[in-house]
C-alpha cells in the first residue's frame, strides 16, 4: 500500500524537515525555523490567496515547529479554514493542527465549533469521525458546553456507522471524565449498555471503556450491564483461537475487549444471580485452566496478551475477595511467576501477591513464598523489581515471621538503590514496632537502622524509639546499656548521638551502677561527640546535661564547667547561648526539689498512630499538602502564644504530622529537659524563677480544662486524663463554623458506649445551633474517633455549650464534661481601617454602654509580639499606626450573627512598669462589649 | 492511559499524545524527566516502573522508545501491547517503519494513533479496520515523501 501516487506529497515539508535535521547546532536550527516562520506570515498575508494545498503544507509546517518545542503565535485562522475544506486530507491537517494547538481565543472556538457542528451533521462518517476525534482530543470544558448533549444522540442512533458509534463513545468518555455535569443521563444510558451485544466486536470495545466509567459514577444505574459483561466474556474465553478473525491476537482471543470486560465487573461486588456467577466462575477457572496450557507461539506477544487476562482475572478475584478456591489457584499461579525468566512476570507477580497478601484466604499461601521473594530481594538486578520484593515482604509479615523479615530488609539495606533507602527504613521500623513480642530486638533494630543507613533516618523513626522507650519502663535499662555502648564506636551517626543524648539524659541512671558507665564516664562519652554535631543535637545534648545534673550530683560540677565555658555561654547561636545561660543558672539558683521536679522523667507518650506509618501513607499516596499547612499554621500559632500552661499536651492529636506528632521532642529545638518540654524554652524557666507555684501547677496536665487557651486559636487540646484525650480543630467563617473533636482512647482497652452529647443551657439554646451526629459507641484502645459538629451562630451570647461525655471504661462508668470553646469572638471578620476612620467610629461609639473598660494586671511576661498574635488569634484586625501611643494596640472587627452584624473597636493599653493593663472595648451592643472585654482581658 | 511519548536513543521527541489537560510548561517538565528516567535503564530491566502515582511501560523497538504513563488499576502487560500493535500497524502501513518514516511523516502517525486510541482507550484493534480508515484517506490523496532508511523495526 505504500507506493500511493498521486501528485508529490507535501514535498516542501519533506525538504523543511531535511534542513532542520541537517543543522549543526541548536543556534542554527532556530535560524533555520525562523526563516521559514517568516515566508510563512508573509504567504499567509500576501495578496495572493492560497490554495487548500499550499495552505495545507504552511500549517503542517508549523505544527512540525510547535512540535520541536518552539512557540507558535500564528496560523490558527488558517487551520480553522482548513476545516471546512471539503478536501479529507486538508481538513484532517486542520483538526490535527487544533487538537494539538488549541487555545482559547474566543471568537475561534466558536468558529471551531461550528465547523465540528457541521461535520457532525454531514451524514459522512469519515467527516463525523474527524469532527469527533477532534473533541476527544481537546476535551475541553467548552467542547463539552457545545456538544454533551448531542454525542450521546450519534452514539446510540440506530444509523450511525459503527466508526462513527466507536469514535463517539470515547469522545462522550472523555467529555464525561473532564466535566461530568455536562454530560446528561437518560434514556440513550440504557441502550449504551446494550452496546456491549453489539455485533461489531470494535464498538463494544470502545463502549466498555465508557460503560466502566458511568458504572464508577453511577453503579446502581448500570447494574444490568453485570449479566451482558458476564455473557460477552464467556463467550469470548471459550471460543477458539481462530473465532474472532482479526480481533485474535496471537492466538489470544479479543485481548484488549476481555480485559476491558474483566476491569468493568470490579466496579461490582460478586453477581447476585446464581447463574451469573456460575457461568462467570466458569470463565475465571477457564482463564487460571489456560494459564497452565503450553502455549500456542513462542512469541512474547502471545503470551503477554495471554497473562494480561490472567492478571486482570486475578484482580477481580482478589476484588471479590469470597472464593477461596480461586484466591489459592490465583496464588499458586503468582507463584509460578515469581520464578520465571522474563523479568516483566516476576515483577507483576510481586506486585498482585501484595493485594493477595490482604485478604484472610490467601495470606498463608502467600507467606509460603517467603524464600522465593527473599531470594528475589537479593537477586534481581532491577531496582523496580526488588522494590516489589520489599513491598511484598512487608505485606507478608506477621509476627510469626517478622524476625526473618526484618533481618533480611535490614541486610538488604547496606546495599540497597538510594532512591529506596528511606522507605526500607520506614518500612523496617514500622514492622520493628508492630510485631515487637521482645522490645530489646526493637531497641537493637532500630540502633542497627541508624547504623547501616543513619542519614536515611527521618526524624519520625528516631522520635518513634524515644517515644516507645520512655512508654515502656521494661526496656529502659536494656536502652540505655545499648545506646552506651553504641556511642563507643568511634565514628557513630548523629542520630545516634540524639537517640543516646536523649535516653542517657532519662534513664542513665538505670545503668550508673556498673565502673564502665559512671556518670562522668556516660557524661565524657556524650561530651567527646558534642563539637562534632549540628547545632539541634547540640541543643539537645544540653538538656541532657542539665538532666545529668538532677540525675548525678556528682558531675554537677564538671557541666557546670562545661556550661559557663566561652563557647557555650558565649555560642554565637542564640538557643545553644540562651541554654547554656539558663540551665548554668537553674543548676546553680534552683534548690534540688525544684531541680527534681523541673527535670522530673518525661511522662508516657499517648498512643496514637505511629508518625512513621503516617509518613510511609504519605509517601505512597497522593501528597496531603493541606495538612503540612495546617500544621505549620498550628506551630506558629503555639510559638506566639509562647507562656501556655503545659504545653505538653497542646501539639494536636488531629494532624498526624511529624511535628504535631512529637510533643516535648518537637520543633527544631528540641525540648529543655523538664517533663512540659516548651516549644520556646524561655518562658517556662522564667516562670521557675519568678513564681514557683505556677511552674509546678501545670506539671500533671490531668483533667485540667483548657478552655481559655482557645480563645485566640482553633487546634489544640481540650482536654486529657490518664484515659481519654480530646482534642480539637476547628474553623470559622461569618456566623458558620465547623469544628472537629477528636477522642482518643490511651488506654490499651476499649471503651464501651461511649456517647459525647452537646449540651446547650436554655440560655444559649436560641442563640447557638450546633448540629452533630453520633460517634460509633465502642473505642478501640489505642483509636481515635471524630465527631464534626456544624455550628451556627444565631445572634449573639455568652455562655459556652458543655460537651459531655459517657462511657464504660473496665467495670467502671465514667463521666467527663468540658466546656465547648465556641466563643463570640471565633464569629469575628476582621476588618482594616486608616487612623482617621477608627477614631471617627470610636467617638460614634460613645454611649456609656457601649463601652467596657476592665484593667488587669498581667499574668503572662507582656512580649508585644506575642500580644500581637493574641489580639489576632482573637479575630480583629490588629491595626498598625492608628493609635498615637505605638505602644498600645488597637483592634477593630464585625461580629457576624446570623440576624446581625456587630462592630467592634477595641484598644489595649499595656503599662510595663506597674505590669498592668487596660482593655477598651467599643461596640454597639452592651453584651458583645461585655463579652469579648472578659474573653480578651483572660489572655493577658 | 494519560499519555504517550515516542522519543529516539538520543532524547529527541519523535510524537506525544496527551489525554489528559496538562499546560506546555508541565508536558516540557514530563517528558524531560520521563526520557531521561527510560533512557537510563538497561537492555534487560523490566519495562514498567512507577513514577508519580503513575505506572509507565515502554519498549524499545529499533532506535525508539514508546512510552506510555497508565494509572494504578490499568494492566501493564495489555499496555504492553498495545504499543506493540501500533508498531505493527505503522509497520504495515509504511512497510517496514523506521524512525525516520514517522519523522517525515509524522502526521499520518497522529492519525493512524488517533484511529487506534481514542481518548486514551483502545478504540479498534482489528488492524484491518484501523488501516482501512486511513487508507480512505489516502486514495483520496496525494503520496507521501518517504525517504527509505536503513534500520527498520524489528519483530
Amino acid at each position: 500500500m505504500q507506493a500511493v501516487s498521486k501528485g508529490d506529497g507535501m514535498r516542501g515539508l519533506a525538504v523543511f524537515i531535511s534542513d532542520i535535521r541537517n543543522c549543526k547546532s541548536k543556534e542554527a536550527e532556530i535560524k533555520r525555523i525562523n526563516k521559514e516562520l517568516a515566508n510563512i506570515r508573509s504567504k499567509f498575508k500576501g495578496d495572493k490567496a492560497l490554495d487548500g494545498y499550499s495552505k495545507k503544507k504552511y500549517v503542517c509546517k508549523l505544527l512540525f515547529i510547535f512540535l520541536l518545542g518552539h512557540d507558535i503565535d500564528f496560523g490558527h485562522m488558517e487551520a480553522v479554514n482548513l476545516l471546512s475544506s471539503n478536501r479529507y486530507t486538508e481538513k484532517q491537517i486542520g483538526y490535527l493542527f487544533i487538537s494539538v494547538l488549541v487555545n482559547s481565543n474566543s471568537e475561534l472556538i466558536r468558529l471551531i465549533n461550528n465547523a465540528i457542528k457541521n461535520d457532525l451533521a454531514s451524514r459522512n462518517p469519515t467527516f463525523m469521525c474527524l469532527a469527533l476525534h477532534c473533541i476527544a482530543n481537546v476535551g475541553s470544558r467548552e467542547m463539552g458546553e457545545a456538544f454533551a448533549a448531542d454525542i450521546p444522540r450519534i452514539l446510540v442512533a440506530g444509523d450511525s456507522m459503527d466508526s462513527v458509534k466507536q469514535s463517539a463513545a470515547l469522545c462522550l468518555l472523555r467529555l464525561y471524565k473532564a466535566s461530568p455535569d455536562l454530560v446528561p443521563m437518560g434514556e440513550w444510558t440504557a441502550r449504551v449498555v446494550h452496546l456491549l451485544n453489539d455485533q461489531h466486536m470494535g464498538v463494544v470495545t470502545a463502549a466498555v471503556s465508557l460503560i466502566t466509567c458511568l458504572c464508577k459514577k453511577n453503579p446502581d444505574d448500570f447494574k444490568t450491564c453485570i449479566s451482558l459483561a458476564v455473557s460477552r466474556l464467556s463467550r469470548i474465553v471459550s471460543s477458539a483461537s481462530t473465532d474472532l478473525q482479526d480481533y485474535t491476537y496471537y492466538f489470544v482471543p479479543a485481548p484488549w475487549l476481555s480485559v476491558k470486560l474483566l476491569r468493568l465487573l470490579q466496579c461490582y461486588p460478586p453477581p447476585e444471580d446464581a447463574a451469573v456467577k456460575g457461568r462467570l466462575v466458569e470463565c475465571l477457572e477457564t482463564v487460571l485452566n489456560k494459564a497452565q496450557e503450553p502455549p500456542k507461539s513462542k512469541k512474547v506477544q502471545h503470551s503477554n496478551a495471554k497473562n494480561a487476562i490472567l492478571f486482570e482475572t486475578i484482580s477481580l478475584i482478589i476484588h471479590y475477595d469470597s472464593e477461596p478456591n480461586l484466591l489459592v489457584r490465583a496464588c499458586n499461579q503468582l507463584g509460578q511467576f515469581l520464578q520465571h525468566r522474563e523479568t516483566n512476570l516476576r515483577y507483576l507477580a510481586l506486585e498482585s501477591m501484595c493485594t493477595l497478601a490482604s485478604s484472610e484466604f490467601s495470606h498463608e499461601a502467600v507467606k509460603t513464598h517467603i524464600e522465593t521473594v527473599i531470594n528475589a530481594l537479593k537477586t534481581e538486578r532491577d531496582v523496580s523489581v526488588r522494590q516489589r520484593a520489599v513491598d511484598l515482604l512487608y505485606a507478608m509479615c506477621d509476627r510469626s515471621n517478622a524476625p526473618q523479615i526484618v533481618a533480611e530488609m535490614l541486610s538488604y539495606l547496606e546495599t540497597a538503590d538510594y532512591s529506596i533507602r528511606e522507605e526500607i527504613v520506614l518500612k523496617v521500623a514500622i514492622l520493628a514496632e508492630k510485631y515487637a513480642v521482645d522490645y530489646t530486638w526493637y531497641v537493637d533494630t532500630i540502633l542497627n537502622l541508624i547504623r547501616i543507613a543513619g542519614d536515611y533516618v527521618s526524624e519520625e523513626v528516631w522520635y518513634r524509639v524515644i517515644q516507645i522507650v520512655i512508654n515502656r519502663d521494661d526496656v529502659q535499662g536494656y536502652a540505655a546499656k545499648t545506646v552506651f555502648e553504641a556511642l563507643q564506636a568511634p565514628a557513630c551517626h548523629e542520630n545516634l548521638v540524639k537517640v543516646g543524648g536523649y535516653i542517657l539524659g532519662e534513664f542513665g541512671n538505670l545503668i550508673a551502677g556498673d565502673p564502665r558507665s559512671s556518670p562522668l564516664i556516660q557524661f565524657n562519652l556524650l561530651h567527646s561527640k558534642f563539637h562534632l554535631c549540628s547545632v539541634p543535637t547540640r541543643a539537645l545534648l544540653l538538656s541532657t546535661y542539665i538532666k545529668f545534673v538532677n540525675l548525678f550530683p556528682e558531675v554537677k560540677p564538671t557541666i557546670q564547667d562545661v556550661l559557663r565555658s566561652d563557647s557555650q555561654l558565649r555560642n554565637a547561636d542564640v538557643e545553644l547561648q540562651q541554654r547554656a545561660v539558663e540551665y548554668l543558672r537553674l543548676s546553680t539558683v534552683a534548690s534540688t526539689d525544684i531541680l527534681a521536679t523541673v527535670l522530673e522523667e518525661m511522662p508516657p507518650f499517648p498512643e496514637r498512630e505511629s508518625s512513621i506509618l503516617a509518613k510511609l501513607k504519605k509517601k505512597k499516596g497522593p501528597s496531603t499538602v493541606t495538612d503540612l499547612e495546617d500544621t505549620k499554621r498550628e506551630r506558629s500559632v503555639d510559638v506566639n502564644g509562647g507562656p501556655e500552661p503545659a504545653p505538653a499536651s497542646t501539639s494536636a492529636v488531629s494532624t498526624p504530622s511529624p511535628s504535631a506528632d512529637l510533643l516535648g521532642l518537637g520543633a527544631a529545638p528540641p525540648a529543655p529537659a523538664g517533663p512540659p518540654p516548651s516549644s520556646g524554652s524561655g518562658g517556662l524557666l522564667v516562670d521557675v524563677f519568678s513564681d514557683s507555684a505556677s511552674a509546678v501547677a501545670p506539671l500533671a496536665p490531668g483533667s485540667e480544662d483548657n478552655f481559655a487557651r482557645f480563645v485566640c486559636k482553633n487546634n489544640g487540646v481540650l482536654f486529657e486524663n490518664q484515659l481519654l484525650q480530646i482534642g480539637l480543630k476547628s474553623e470559622f467563617r461569618q456566623n458558620l463554623g465547623r469544628m472537629f473533636i477528636f477522642y482518643g482512647n490511651k488506654t490499651s482497652t476499649q471503651f464501651l458506649n461511649f456517647t459525647p452529647t452537646l449540651i446547650c443551657s436554655d440560655d444559649l439554646q436560641p442563640h447557638l445551633n450546633l448540629q452533630t451526629k453520633p460517634v460509633d459507641p465502642t473505642v478501640e484502645g489505642g483509636a481515635q474517633v471524630q465527631q464534626v459538629v456544624n455550628i451556627e451562630c444565631v445572634s449573639d451570647f455568652t455562655e459556652a455549650p458543655v460537651l459531655s461525655i459517657q462511657f464504660r471504661y473496665g467495670g467502671t462508668f465514667q463521666n467527663v464534661s468540658v466546656q465547648l470553646p465556641i466563643t463570640l469572638n471565633k464569629f469575628f471578620q476582621p476588618t482594616e481601617m486608616a487612623s482617621q476612620d477608627f477614631f471617627q467610629r470610636w467617638k460614634q461609639l460613645s454611649n456609656p454602654q457601649q463601652e467596657v473598660q476592665n484593667i488587669f494586671k498581667a499574668k503572662h511576661p507582656m512580649d508585644t509580639e506575642v500580644t500581637k498574635a493574641k489580639i489576632i488569634g482573637f479575630g480583629s484586625a490588629l491595626l498598625e499606626e492608628v493609635d498615637p501611643n505605638p505602644a498600645n494596640f488597637v483592634g477593630a472587627g464585625i461580629i457576624h450573627t446570623k440576624t446581625t452584624q456587630i462592630g467592634c473597636l477595641l484598644r489595649l493599653e499595656p503599662n510595663l512598669q506597674a505590669q498592668m493593663y487596660r482593655l477598651t472595648l467599643r461596640t454597639s451592643k452592651e453584651a458583645v462589649s461585655q463579652r469579648l472585654c472578659e474573653l480578651l482581658s483572660a489572655q493577658f | 492511559m494519560q499519555f504517550m511519548l515516542l522519543f529516539s536513543r538520543q532524547g529527541k521527541l519523535r510524537l506525544q499524545k496527551w489525554y489528559v489537560p496538562l499546560s506546555d510548561k508541565e508536558k516540557k517538565k514530563i517528558t524531560r524527566e520521563l526520557v531521561q528516567t527510560v533512557l537510563a535503564r538497561k537492555p534487560k530491566m523490566c519495562s514498567f516502573l512507577e513514577w508519580r502515582d503513575l505506572k509507565i511501560v515502554y519498549k524499545r523497538y529499533a532506535s525508539l522508545y514508546f512510552c506510555c504513563a497508565i494509572e494504578d488499576q490499568d494492566n501493564e502487560l495489555i499496555t504492553l501491547e498495545i504499543i506493540h500493535r501500533y508498531v505493527e500497524l505503522l509497520d504495515k502501513y509504511f512497510g517496514s517503519v523506521c524512525e525516520l518514516d514517522i519523522i517525515f511523516n509524522f502526521e499520518k502517525a497522529y492519525f493512524i494513533l488517533d484511529e487506534f486510541l481514542l481518548g486514551g482507550e483502545v478504540q479498534e484493534t482489528s488492524k484491518k479496520n484501523v488501516l482501512k480508515a486511513i487508507e480512505q484517506a489516502d486514495l483520496l490523496q496525494e503520496v507521501r515523501y518517504f525517504p527509505r532508511c536503513v534500520t527498520p523495526f524489528s519483530f
